[in-house]
């Protein structure tokens, strides 16, 4: 078995609701090894965003433990879990979030410079991961230039250009056919080479063959594959 | 990243150019409003500033400013003369003629007479004509401004007026004056016509009055400045000695305060640098609040609080820099191309100064504001 990459114990998290308090996850356990794909699944509003959210120190569990390569990333002060998260993490949104000002090789050099990352040699870099997907000619194209499924792919490469442990991927192939998505999960699974670990939260059962591990999340317990 | 930011601010076309034509409407609004207020400010004493030669004026204590005029004996030009640290000092008439046109009308005119051996006080720029001429006969020497515009001839309906040249005459209280040459000087506050002559002459058109002298110009001997005479001549001769400048000032002083100008243009000035900050700043949070979701993306991604904090000001000076550079060079254009109008527009380097400063810390203050709104992200709903 690979090195474990992130361990989940005991995770609880609650949101206000006016007066109301809402738990999303009462105590979660779960652990993810290098080189390994998770699919996260379940129903809407079982917990599964929440889940990622906190494994990517998005936002703080209310009680438990979340060690990501070592750090336990809920006690990690502001600024050094930027700079962590910075590093260590990809995340590939559902809505991709792309600057629609910003040209398809600008997008995905983003993690680079936000790291303070040369910009030249950030440029390079991220134009081979944009060549290495097919979108060698559409580097200079903005994203409502770009099909949904060129949209994706840049969105992806800006997920891994900076060689996380940790790639974060929320629903990467719910607005794709089936050809499109399987391209998607194919460039995935050759990040998940470079012994990072995948996280993929979705509900695509086209796709479950790409998991080495499926895990089932509903009303914020994890049913089956912790 | 800084030139990602400025692409971010740069590519939206539609909200950059919005943003950078507030922020020049704003500026020429500044610029503009406030030229004018100067400009206008510096008509008031422009008898002062286009006589550069007189370093002190002394007049009668109860004078407020330079056309309130309460003359003083012709003797306190001697008295002046005598007191030690005055290099010269010369007589200088300022009064209100009615001028007779040739069609009829009279036109209220600013009559000056200046000593008729030195000629000091009289016009820097001659257009027609030489100041020497002012020793012939009943001569006069008139504005350009003046000429050109409310003492020209009219030449009958539908006809352009002709306008006052040398060699033409005109009645000054119903004697006789010749027109010997055209000068440039500042227009008057009330636009009126300027009319120069000799001192003397001066005193034969205007009505009777038992005291003529209405100032006296004095300049300073070498190494005594020209406080230090003013002192003396008012301990010395109970009159009121100012410098050029503080003459200037206290003209202007009597306009901000006795007159309702400064509240009138004061509120004009006010409500353009209100609408020019409130339409910039308006503008500028809508492009942060619009961009909000993409400094989370930042954050997300390992951008500090720091770095986007000096995004977002990076975006808010370079705004602000081409919106107020803009604005400044139109404003200039506009002060350059009714440089010879009725408009006063008068722009120092303290005003573009100021206004700079004004637009800038708009932005900045707005960044900050933006800046806050951005420390406040929720990263959690990212992935909603």
């Amino acid at each position: 078995m690979n090195t474990e990459t992130i361990v989940c114990k005991q995770i609880k998290k609650s949101f206000q609701a006016g007066d109301k308090t809402i738990e999303v996850l009462h105590s979660i356990d779960l652990i993810a090894h290098e080189k390994e794909m998770i699919m996260l699944m379940g129903p809407s509003g079982s917990g599964k965003t929440t889940l990622i959210s906190i494994i990517g120190g998005l936002l703080n569990a209310d009680s438990g433990e979340c060690t990501v390569l070592g750090e336990n990333i809920n006690q990690l002060p502001e600024e050094v879990k930027t700079t962590f998260r910075g590093m260590n993490v990809g995340f590939l949104f559902q809505h991709l979030m792309l600057i629609p000002t910003l040209t398809a090789l600008e997008n995905a050099v983003i993690p680079l410079l936000c790291l303070g990352k040369n910009r030249k040699e950030s440029l390079e870099k991220a134009a081979h991961f944009l060549e290495k997907v097919g979108l060698g000619d559409k580097l200079q194209k903005k994203p409502s230039q770009l099909s949904g499924g060129e949209q994706q792919r840049v969105a992806l490469v800006r997920s891994f250009v900076h060689g996380p442990k940790i790639i974060l991927c929320d629903e990467p192939t719910s607005f794709l056919d089936l050809e499109r998505g399987k391209k998607i999960m194919d460039i995935l699974k050759d990040a998940e080479e470079t012994n990072a670990t995948i996280i993929v939260v979705t509900h695509d059962p086209r796709i479950l063959d790409y998991a080495d591990r499926i895990v089932r999340i509903e009303d914020g317990m994890i049913v089956h594959g912790s | 990243m800084y030139t990602i930011a400025l692409k971010m601010l740069t590519e939206d076309k539609a909200k950059f150019i919005g943003m950078i034509l507030s922020l020049s409407f704003s500026t020429i609004i500044i610029i503009q409003q406030m030229a004018t207020f100067m400009g206008t400010m510096r008509r008031t004493y422009s008898t002062i500033s286009d006589t550069p030669q007189a370093e002190i004026w002394v007049m009668n204590p109860s004078v407020k400013m330079i056309d309130d005029i309460n003359p003083i004996r012709s003797i306190d030009l001697w008295r002046v003369r005598s007191i030690e640290g005055v290099q010269w000092a010369m007589p200088f008439y300022l009064g209100k003629i009615r001028a007779k046109l040739l069609n009829g009308q009279f036109q209220l005119c600013n009559l000056y007479g200046i000593d008729s051996a030195t000629f000091v006080g009289a016009p820097h720029t001659m257009i027609e004509g030489r100041v020497e001429d002012l020793r012939k006969p009943f001569s006069i020497i008139v504005n350009q401004i003046g000429a050109e515009e409310m003492l020209a001839q009219d030449m009958g309906p539908d006809k352009p007026k002709r306008p006052l040249s040398v060699g033409d005459t005109l009645e000054l209280n119903d004697r006789r004056a010749t027109v010997v040459g055209i000068c440039e000087v500042t227009r008057t506050f009330l636009s009126q016509p300027v009319i120069y002559t000799t001192f003397e002459r001066a005193q034969y058109y205007s009505p009777f009055e038992r005291k003529q002298l209405s100032f006296i110009m004095a300049h300073a001997a070498d190494g005594v400045s020209a406080k230090e005479v003013c002192k003396r001549i008012d301990s010395i001769t109970h009159l009121k000695a100012y410098t050029k400048e503080e003459f200037e000032n206290k003209t202007v002083f009597y306009y901000l305060t006795k007159t309702g100008l400064p509240i009138n243009f004061g509120i004009a000035v006010l409500l353009g640098i209100l609408i020019g900050v409130a339409i910039t700043g308006q503008i500028f949070f809508n492009f942060t609040s619009d961009n909000l979701q993409y400094y989370s993306l930042f954050n997300a991604m390992g951008a500090s609080h720091f770095t986007l904090a000096k995004i977002t000001l990076l975006q808010g000076v370079w705004v602000a820099f081409l919106g107020w550079g803009i604005g400044a060079g139109l404003a200039s254009f506009l002060g350059f191309a009714t440089r010879n109008t009725q408009l006063a527009f008068y722009m120092p380097w303290a005003l573009f100064l100021g206004s700079g400063i004004l637009i800038f810390t708009t932005c900045v203050v707005f960044s900050l504001i933006s800046i806050n709104r951005i420390f406040k992200i929720q990263l959690g709903t990212m992935f909603k």
